[in-house]
């Protein structure tokens, strides 16, 4: 199965039932999955007039209780970020898919690129943190978006799932797990029936984990969702102290629980003196080129980034205290080495390319040579 | 075992169809890892059609054919093009009909395209190419790749290809 239609296969057994999304390469085939799925199972595929739409259906779809997603590339990601703040701002659960391809601007669309690490954490304006998760196999495109949508329900908040270009189109095999064998969380739901005056305050955060429950369009409680600052109404409020309250419990409830959030993977860290850094594609070729020089004697370790955000930096910081050498592998010229170095302390080494075509395991492999010194 | 494999043709061929298949049953049926990329021109027919295979008894970490153990050519182009990209010594069939090869190349020759026609289904070609391969090979048992053929078409296909499997993998 190609990556493309694991994710949409992954999305689908973890009850997704709303898709809306403008078709873009090397997407396509998840909206293209969806749209030969959906009428099957009773859900909605919907191919809007553009990405700002979609995204904007995906986010009203979440407030009416569906668990919804949308996917693109980073040309539409870049035109979904205004409402992506939004989803965070309004605590809607959703998952956008990001399959990457060559950027800036249109750049190569059939040719992959991991370039969007960045635009994921950091597109839409303000202070918010995000979660995102990059699959390395098909299989993973598959469990990820079943995580992505745990994740975004768990959080009340959109994750994205940021994909690549080699990802998506490569076929491999993918264990399909019995649905009732899926991890499910289920969206933290009012407790109490709605008020018999006022509204319902859908903004007041549990003071456990900072979440506020979150009621469904039509159960008759009266919420009012605005992108404006708000008070835990749902109220304008337009005062410095009620938005710093806002925003700091926004990226308080994700960056909180990091740990319950981070997902890593790694190989030969235990006595690495040197560790690869990778995520997606390219942590494929950082697994033959460490193989290969382990092989050859050298104490070196591969931390792969199944979670990009939040950026693991304890992990990090935990690691620089033993290790001698970082070497970040990405198809980008060095936005996971910056948080690398920002987390270590000390500059890392890159491998980078602009993307186009993959990073070979040579190149990786003559970093770590380089690096141990031979 | 790492095995490398490309198999190329123009578009309309059912390269990629031949591709999944052999993946399939590799992965599904074979007890092998496998991957398939695979590389197209923009015409949906006649332009250059490529489907890449790793086939292996571990993990399969890059993805991508970088020089073949084995070449599948169905057209002449494909041969022309791929066959430097292929190891020297690497093991090459080609559709006797639509292909000449160099005059020092050792090559595996069947007409699958005349044969497929003898089907009166041309478009069988592909799997009778397959059959081939899997005979030639050897390392994928036939009935894996019958199974890979079963799951992968719409059952009304599958006893055309399943006959034109045998054609390929009995051809002498």
């Amino acid at each position: 199965m190609h990556g493309d239609e694991a994710c949409a296969e992954g999305a689908i057994a973890a009850g997704c039932r709303f898709f809306a999304g403008y078709p873009i390469t090397p997407s396509t085939e998840i909206a293209e999955r969806f749209a030969q799925r959906m009428p099957e199972l009773g859900g909605v595929f919907i191919q809007m007039e553009d990405e700002l739409a979609s995204i904007a259906a995906v986010l009203g779809a979440s407030a009416a209780g569906a668990r919804a997603m949308t996917a693109t590339s980073g040309p539409g990601l870049s035109l979904m970020l205004e409402n992506l703040g939004l989803g965070v701002m309004l605590e809607l659960p959703c998952v956008i898919v990001d399959i990457q391809r060559g950027a800036p601007s249109t750049g190569l669309p059939t040719m992959v690129g991991q370039a969007d690490v960045m635009q994921a954490r950091w597109g839409s304006h303000g202070n918010y943190s995000i979660i995102a998760y990059a699959p390395w196999s098909p299989q993973e495109a598959f469990d990820l978006t079943v995580l992505c949508f745990n994740m975004a329900d768990r959080f009340r908040t959109p994750v994205v799932l940021l994909g690549d270009e080699v990802i998506g189109h490569m076929m491999e095999r993918v264990v399909i797990p019995p649905a009732e064998q899926l991890p499910r969380w289920e969206r933290k739901r009012p407790t109490t029936p709605p008020p018999t005056a006022g509204p319902y305050r859908a903004f007041e955060p549990d003071p456990d984990d900072l979440v506020p429950p979150l009621p469904h369009a039509g159960e008759g409680y009266r919420v009012h969702f605005t992108g404006l600052t708000h008070d835990e109404r749902g109220y304008p409020d337009m005062s410095g102290e009620a938005h710093h309250v806002l925003v700091t419990r926004l990226n308080e409830k994700i960056d909180r629980h990091v740990e319950e959030i981070t997902r890593l993977e790694d190989y030969g860290l235990e006595d690495a003196r040197i560790v690869v850094v990778s995520f997606g594609c390219t942590a494929r070729s950082a697994r033959r080129a460490v193989r290969e020089a382990r092989a050859r004697g050298i104490p070196v370790g591969l931390l792969r980034l199944v979670s990009l955000w939040p950026f693991p930096e304890a992990v990090l910081r935990e690691l620089a205290q033993r290790v001698d050498t970082f070497i970040v592998a990405e198809m980008n010229l060095g936005q996971v080495r910056l948080e690398v170095e920002r987390c270590s302390g000390r500059p890392a080494v890159g491998v980078h390319h602009a993307g186009g075509e993959m990073i070979h395991p040579e190149q990786i492999l003559q970093a770590i040579l380089r690096s141990a010194g031979r | 075992m790492y095995t490398e494999i490309r198999l190329a043709g123009f578009g309309g061929q059912g390269i990629g169809l031949a591709g999944v298949l052999l993946g399939r049953a590799a992965a599904l049926y074979g007890g092998l890892e496998a991957v398939m990329t695979q590389a197209y021109g923009p015409e949906a027919r006649g332009g250059a059609s490529s489907a890449n295979l790793v086939l292996a008894d571990e993990p399969i970490d890059y993805p991508f054919v970088q020089q073949p153990d084995i070449l599948v050519a169905m057209s002449q182009e494909a041969y022309t093009k791929f066959r430097p990209t292929a190891k020297p010594e690497a093991l090459v069939l080609i559709d006797t009909e639509l292909v000449t090869p160099f005059a020092e190349d050792v090559v595996q020759a069947i007409p699958a395209t005349r044969l497929a026609e003898g089907m009166g289904r041309r478009i069988v070609a592909n799997v009778i190419m397959v059959g081939f391969f899997t005979r030639q090979t050897g390392f994928l048992a036939r009935e894996a790749v019958e199974q890979a053929v079963r799951e992968s078409l719409r059952p009304k296909l599958v006893p055309l290809n399943l006959k034109a499997l045998a054609i390929g993998y009995e051809y002498e």
